[in-house]
């Protein structure tokens, strides 16, 4: 049944190719899958309202389950019922998905609009296209904050990641992701280990033990979230002094809301994020969806999108045209987490290898946390 | 002896009232038969289902049966790791699940046993393609033929099918032609494979494409057990040469090139694993389920940073009947108010007891929250009054407390509303009875009032215990991660590991307590003493 599945997707693929552009019958209900918050939101200004604007037929809904969306379309792909037509996901999540055959293999120069100078959308998108399915819309990076007014730090500021697991400093409870991404690297950072070392360290289970008994240290102390915007509700409640969150939430959070909370952009990890098209999707609605994508992901669009939250456009041609945010008419750039005041210490995630060893750490991540 | 009684038609009286009573019951099924259809169709095959899904394990025969058949003779104790042969199958096994992509869903199904093996099978998978390569550029430097997709398919292909597809439209599914099955086996049963692959997979044919680099070693081993084999209206010489040719040709080491690709693949556990976990049923999931493991020595307890399923059982229990007792406590009150007020203000807090009933579940919970947590308003009282120093804050939220407070406040009406409807049913007589014949207000309640209201009491328990055993919304969300009960977890495989055969199972589990605690509860209580009203 999958292969017929299979054999479908790749017949309508190459339908698709022909009549999206030449306006075969597309669908027109559309769902796309997406992080909720101030992401969906400037996806929404900068990408869907002006398509609807052009297409006043379609109807589009937002479904905020990105944080779960490999789950849901393996379990969707069981049920054999797809209900998601465009799906928002990190570059690990869109290389599991195209290894599983849960995500439609693109041919990125043929449904991708080339930049306004002609530069092919492979070139333009360069090494960002991480798999054959993924189609990058920014980078950004998970990076930490903190609530400027904790007086129980006797005016100390934290300046660097290993703040996170200093107690003694920093006092207070953290919030940080209930996933072992980027958690698990920080606490080896912490615990000694060089950024270059970190994930040959991870491979061994000796370095996993290392990582957890760093964690062991602030479990007690940290709520765990599953959603960006919980992280940054529990820092404006002051529920949380310190934790981490997408660097956007944190400058919607600091600069459109102004809470009292502050960057620290130590060892922020880079990661990328772009939409997948999920394989067996019936011909109208892929149609629809290329259309979509196609408009979505060119030049002028990925750098609109940087006018409502601080993260890179994923296309070299659209870095020149970030310009300054769309109501505050502040500089995005030294938002950016590119911005060379905030790289100086980066560390860049390895999705590959994160591909590999997802499962193997979830599993043991959510025993550890349960325990 | 009496003559039997006839109806009026002439069939005795006896059948005449059968058939009246059959047509009646009969009429009495047909018009349950939509609900019957219903809760079997969407409940009781679902669910039965899901829960076999708890011992299935098709999957790695399934996925990889070539390899599960050279494994059965394998054995650990004398080989600590499997031969060639072995790891022959086992790439050609894995070029086809590469292909149809699904080697990293059983990659998952085994690393619910064995940590690591997930990423072995997916880094493998990128690597399966290459593997033997050499081998099949050593065919080709021999005959340049061995390269060409048209060369194959005169070798393997049914003639019927090569008639069938120079004549149809759509090239008809791949027939193996039954020669090349009895002249080379392995090579025809790998081919088949690759044949029906590239036609469905890929939508390619096989006419076009030049087989995987496994068909090419299962050629050698099959030339390697029969340098001469005969296949009628082969081209000439090409299997003969090749079957001259094969002894010479430097043989294909596939066993490196997998402890290459990945070091796992040399350690004994994970052929342990894949051998332990071939058959088509399993008890692993069960076992996992209570902390237990299943080795090729016999069951063990799982490691100890694995512990968590009887810890979260237990406390599932102990938590629910916490919730259960409060709920029994805050709630006996309120009934006896409502019961014995007059039924104006009776009416008024009934309202009030059932408003929050029909909030949303969510909202009351994130009201908790608001009201719970430390920056919260609870807080900040207590922190304003006195009570509490601003530094030393109560933590109730995101632990069992919070857990606790926010399950009790949301079961609470279903104690309440059969508590009322049994006590309505009391007289108030025989309260002013006892009195008047002595007793004190307490024993008056406690020997007369009481005893009349404990079916009210087993009606609440039963239906507040069972509704918190089974609930996930609440202790996700303020239940941090010493609140939450078995069936997070549960939901926690259904939804995001996607191990539903370990969520089945423990589904399974959790059904059977609570039908134990049931039978328990009817042994001790008796079930006829609950009630939920008059």
């Amino acid at each position: 049944m999958k292969l017929t599945k299979a054999m479908m997707a790749t017949t309508a693929l190459t339908l698709a190719g022909t009549t999206a552009f030449a306006g075969g019958h597309m669908a027109n209900d559309m769902t796309i899958v997406s992080w909720g918050g101030a992401y969906q939101a400037s996806q929404d200004s900068a990408y869907l309202q002006p398509y609807l604007a052009a297409n006043p037929d379609v109807r589009a809904s937002w479904d905020e389950s990105s944080p779960e969306a490999v789950a849901k379309l393996r379990a969707m792909n069981e049920a054999g019922n797809l209900t998601w037509d465009l799906v928002d996901v990190v570059a690990a999540d869109g290389i599991r998905l195209c290894d599983e055959g849960l995500a439609m293999e693109i041919d990125h120069d043929a449904l991708l609009a080339a930049a306004p100078d002609g530069t092919s959308a492979t070139e333009d998108f360069g090494d960002l296209i991480v798999s054959d399915c993924f189609i990058p819309q920014i980078a950004y990076s998970t990076t930490n904050a903190y609530r400027t007014d904790v007086t129980a730090w006797n005016g100390a500021k934290p300046s660097e990641i290993c703040a996170l697991f200093d107690l003694e400093t920093f006092p207070g409870t953290r919030t940080l992701q209930r996933s072992p991404l980027d958690n698990l690297e920080w606490a080896l950072i912490c615990d000694g280990v060089p950024f270059a070392d970190v994930y040959d360290t991870l491979e061994t289970t000796e370095g996993q033990d290392r990582a957890f008994a760093k964690l062991d240290t602030i479990k007690d102390s940290t709520i765990w979230w599953t959603s960006a915007a919980e992280s940054i509700q529990s820092l404006a409640d002051g529920e949380a002094v310190m934790g981490s969150s997408y660097n956007g939430r944190f400058f919607s959070a600091i600069v459109e809301q102004n809470q009292p909370l502050e960057m620290l952009w130590d060892a922020q990890v880079y990661d990328l994020d772009g939409w997948i098209i999920p394989t067996g999707l019936p011909e109208d609605r892929l149609a629809r969806v290329l259309d979509f994508v196609f408009f979505a992901t060119d030049t002028q669009r990925l750098a609109d999108q940087s006018k409502f939250i601080s993260y890179g456009p994923a296309r070299a041609s659209s870095a020149p045209l970030v310009s300054t945010h769309a109501t505050l008419g502040i500089e995005m750039a030294p938002h950016m987490p590119t911005d060379p005041a905030n790289s100086s210490n980066a560390f860049v995630q390895n999705f590959m290898w994160w591909a590999d060893y997802r499962d193997d750490l979830d599993a043991r991540f959510q025993a550890w946390l349960a325990q | 002896m009496a003559e039997q009684m006839m109806a009026a038609d002439g069939r005795t009286l006896k059948s005449s009232l059968n058939r009246a009573l059959r047509r009646q019951k009969l009429r009495a099924l047909l018009l349950i038969t939509p609900l019957l259809l219903f809760i079997l169709i969407t409940f009781v095959v679902p669910i039965g289902q899901m829960l076999f899904r708890s011992v299935e394990n098709q999957i790695v025969g399934d996925t990889i049966p070539r390899t599960v058949e050279a494994l059965a003779d394998w054995d650990a104790a004398t080989d600590p790791v499997p031969d060639e042969d072995v790891f022959r199958a086992f790439a050609a096994d894995m070029m086809v699940a590469v292909e149809e992509r699904v080697h990293t869903r059983l990659g998952s199904r085994l690393n619910y046993e064995t940590a690591g093996i997930s990423s072995q099978f997916r880094r493998s998978g990128r690597d399966v393609e290459d593997m033997g390569e050499d081998l099949t550029a050593q065919f080709t430097a021999l005959d340049p033929a061995w390269a060409d997709p048209a060369t194959w398919v005169a070798l393997m292909a049914d003639p019927d099918w090569i008639a069938d597809s120079a004549t149809a439209q759509t090239e008809p599914a791949f027939v193996v032609a039954d020669a090349a099955r009895d002249a080379l086996p392995r090579t025809a049963d790998i081919y088949a494979d690759f044949a029906r692959v590239t036609q469905v997979a890929n939508n390619d044919s096989p006419t076009e494409e030049q087989p995987w680099n496994v068909v090419y070693i299962a050629l050698y081993q099959d030339l390697i057990a029969n340098p001469a084999p005969q296949i009628a209206g082969a081209p000439d010489g090409l299997l003969g040469a090749a079957g001259a040719a094969a002894a010479g040709f430097v043989a294909p080491d596939i066993r490196a090139a997998f402890v290459d690709s990945d070091a796992g693949w040399g350690s004994t556990v994970t052929w342990q694993t894949i051998q332990t976990y071939s058959p088509a049923y399993t008890s692993s999931y069960f076992l996992n389920s209570i902390d237990l493991k299943q080795t090729p020595d016999g069951i063990e307890m799982a490691p100890e940073n694995q512990q968590i399923y009887v810890k979260l059982f237990i406390r599932t229990l102990i938590m629910s009947l916490t919730i259960m007792v409060s709920c029994i406590l805050l709630g006996y009150p309120v009934a006896w108010m409502l019961a014995n007020l007059p039924s104006r203000q009776a009416n008024l807090m009934l309202i009030l007891v059932l408003l929050p009933f029909w909030t949303s579940l969510l909202v009351r919970t994130s009201a908790w929250k608001v009201l719970l947590q430390q920056q919260g308003v609870i807080n900040d009282l207590l922190v304003w009054v006195g009570l509490v120093a601003d530094e030393s804050r109560l933590t109730m939220i995101n632990n069992s407390t919070g857990t606790i407070i926010a399950m009790t406040h949301i079961l609470l009406p279903f104690m309440i509303l059969p508590l009322y409807s049994v006590m309505k049913t009391i007289p108030p007589s025989y309260l002013r009875a006892a009195k008047s014949l002595g007793a004190t207000n307490w024993t008056a309640f406690w020997r007369v009032y009481f005893p009349q209201s404990v079916p009210g009491i087993g009606a609440g328990s039963i239906l507040v215990f069972i509704l918190s055993i089974g609930y996930y919304i609440t202790p996700e969300i303020v239940g941090g991660t010493s609140g939450i009960f078995i069936s997070n977890r549960i939901a926690y495989h259904i939804s995001s590991s996607l191990n539903w055969g370990l969520a089945a199972a423990l589904g399974t589990i959790l059904l059977a307590v609570v039908l134990a605690l049931y039978w328990a509860y009817d042994r001790i209580v008796g079930i006829d003493n609950v009630k939920l009203g008059g």
